[in-house]
């Protein structure tokens, strides 16, 4: 009994001690951020150093793209975060104007279960579209063997896998098999969950990676930075200038590299299927989400100076947590983008 | 003390006691009823919009914008009566020999071990099921079945490992120590006079069992009914290894997906208004199982004793 006492005791220090902490810091800048899943664990480690370093406190709940494009347009949050840029329809819906800040790129890659093939396997966009659909069935089908001369492909049946849950990484791979085939564009088409053709889906990047080591024929797509954490036997597939690219953070930032002419026209323009030579096909963005016109001008400048920030200082450590970089012409996009921020009518931040 | 001033104000302590009970038990049916409310008005959209092609229709394609939650009927009705085949025999068997068999002490370990199994997170049932269970029955179970049980198209396809049939056992699994844990208990309230009386007419151990059985039935189709719901409703081990694909299959090794999984599984990233509807009408729909399960089931609790509530465990 005594002991429960004591126990109460604490915890209501322990309370005091964090009413405390809330009364002290009222005098500094809180914002809210919601969305996402894909980048947080670089916006995590980002709020926490822009925290040390301005004293700007950023909270952000990783609740998945869509809760976060519900929560700007109900105007819960100071930003969002997409792995998919919003469409022409959505972007109507929402009450006021909204902008588009890509932060980094991201690839897809398929990793497949072939204990008998060494190296790594070399895919073109007609093999994924075909096993994904269903046409190619067998890994020793002659259009994979084409590709691959002097690899000995087993006579055993593909087992495609998928993500179940809506994902960011599904609307990447999608987008990427709508752009190469018509086929797809027009049967499945591209979102943040589509009705599978065929194949199986496990729940999260851990569910498709389980199904695809448990199971001899299996292939999968997962996120880059998954792959290469986990040391995943990955397929290099082949870009529209016809090299067989290996998916690397550097060859994802060339993909954005190579959009950059119609980014800076449209910064919601698919980079996937990219025809510079060194790009890896299947990449995509992910976003942020603020209304152009902000309510509270020091709110405003305190976004505005973060996402400047994270153009800067935040690219230099995205490598580190296996994010690509963006390239220099989309940065200065986001500058751009930035100037156009207002706060009540006014520009938020000061022409350089 | 503080009754003694409640009647110097002229209310009986009971009444007060009585409210407060009432007011208990009321709120759960607030709770339910906004809930209900809640969903209906997420699901209108959707209602309106699809109609009652809902229910029948197989297609479910966020991208062309087309709902229809058979599939998803169909696997959670499937899933949870597979579960049902496993876990009954399985359950009630467990039962008799813990209340009638085995004695006091190997009956209340067992039982004390079944409820640690109740208490065990349904996400760890589910990486169980898909990291231990799903790579077994790939290998040894399934290619078994489909050699041996092939003709028949309930065992057609290939042993992905994950699918229906591994959703099943896991379901089975998780609702077992509720079938076990409530049975006992029912069987061991069972006035032992029952069991001398048939020993005492010349009946065998077995035939005794039979008359302890018989008394408790309504108790153990309870058992069975808060089973059923558990396993109508059970959302993360189902969704890890049920494969998650919006097809119909009569074969058990096929993949497939449930009700409360497609809701977990695309609800966060669901990024169009009637989407996000559709989803919602999901929970409505599951609801609406779930009570017209419940409904059947207690209707067949209700044939099965007559009506009969006079004996031990009926509550």
């Amino acid at each position: 009994m005594i002991r429960f006492q004591r126990q109460i005791a604490a915890l209501s220090l322990a309370a005091l001690a964090l009413f405390g902490a809330g009364v002290a810091a009222a005098g500094q800048v809180n914002l809210t951020g919601a969305g996402a899943t894909f980048p947080y664990p670089i916006y995590s480690k980002w709020f926490d150093m822009y925290h040390e370093k301005t004293g700007v406190q950023i909270n952000y709940q990783s609740i998945g793209s869509g809760g976060g494009i519900q929560q700007v347009k109900a105007g819960t949050v100071d930003f969002g975060a997409s792995d998919a840029a919003l469409s022409n329809a959505r972007l109507k819906e929402m009450p006021r104007k909204v902008l588009h800040f890509p932060t980094v790129a991201g690839a897809v890659v398929l990793s497949y279960n072939l204990p008998s093939v060494a190296q790594p396997l070399n895919l073109t966009s007609e093999t994924i579209v075909g096993i994904y659909l269903g046409k190619i069935t067998m890994w020793n089908d002659k259009r994979i063997a084409a590709t691959n001369p002097g690899v000995e492909l087993p006579n055993a049946p593909i087992l495609p896998v998928h993500r179940s849950d809506g994902s960011g990484t599904t609307n990447i791979f999608v987008t990427y098999l709508s752009a190469v085939s018509t086929e797809w564009k027009e049967l499945v088409g591209a979102n943040t969950s589509v009705s599978w053709p065929v194949g199986i889906g496990g729940k999260g990047n851990e569910g498709v990676a389980g199904l695809v080591r448990q199971t001899p024929g299996a292939i999968g797509y997962v996120e880059l930075a998954y792959a290469k954490q986990n040391k995943f036997a990955v397929a290099h597939i082949k870009n529209s200038s016809g090299n067989f690219v290996e998916p690397t953070l550097a060859s994802t930032t060339a993909a954005a590299q190579g959009a950059s002419a119609q980014l800076a026209k449209d910064v919601r323009t698919p980079i996937v299927n990219s025809s510079a030579p060194d790009a890896y096909p299947i990449s995509g963005l992910t976003f942020l989400l603020v209304y152009q016109d902000q309510k509270d001008p020091v709110k405003a400048k305190a976004l505005a100076e973060f996402i400047r920030w994270s153009m800067t200082d935040g690219q230099e450590v995205a490598e580190g947590l296996d994010y690509a970089r963006l390239p220099a012409p989309v940065v200065k996009v986001n500058e751009a983008t930035l100037m156009t921020l207002t706060a009540t009518g006014k520009p938020v931040l000061a022409a350089k | 003390m503080s009754h003694v001033k409640v009647q110097h104000r002229g209310v009986s302590a009971d009444g007060v006691y009585k409210g407060l009970l009432a007011a208990a038990a009321a709120l759960v049916f607030v709770v339910v009823a906004l809930i209900v409310y809640e969903v209906a008005r997420g699901a209108e959209l959707s209602i309106r919009t699809i109609g009652w092609k809902f229910l029948t229709q197989t297609e479910w394609d966020p991208v062309a914008d087309k709902y229809g939650a058979l599939p998803y009927i169909y696997g959670t009705l499937v899933s949870s009566l597979l579960a049902l085949l496993i876990a009954v025999p399985l359950g009630v068997g467990s039962a008799v020999f813990l209340a009638e068999i085995a004695s006091r002490r190997v009956g209340s370990i067992v039982s004390f071990v079944m409820e640690l199994l109740a208490a065990i997170p349904s996400i760890v049932y589910g990486i169980w099921g898909f990291f231990v269970l799903a790579p077994f029955l790939r290998v040894f179970i399934e290619p078994w079945l489909i050699e041996h049980f092939g003709f028949l198209p309930l065992f057609r396809g290939f042993p992905f490992g994950i699918g229906m049939l591994n959703a099943g056992i896991i379901l089975a699994i998780m609702i077992v120590p509720t079938i076990v844990s409530i049975s006992r208990e029912v069987l061991l309230a069972t006035p032992p006079t029952f069991r001398e009386a048939s020993l005492a007419l010349g009946a065998t151990k077995a035939e005794a069992i039979g008359v302890a059985l018989d008394a408790a039935r309504p108790g153990i189709l309870g058992a069975i009914i808060l089973a059923l719901g558990r396993a109508l409703g059970e959302t993360m081990a189902v969704t890890m290894v049920i494969g998650n694909t919006n097809r119909i299959s009569l074969s058990l090794l096929d993949p497939g997906a449930t009700m409360s999984s497609i809701i977990a599984n695309e609800f966060t990233e669901a990024t169009g208004k009637l989407y996000l509807s559709a989803l919602v009408q999901i929970a409505l729909v599951l609801f609406a199982v779930t009570i017209v399960v419940n409904a059947m089931a207690r209707a067949l609790v209700y044939w099965a004793t007559g009506g009969r509530r006079d004996v031990a465990g009926a509550a």
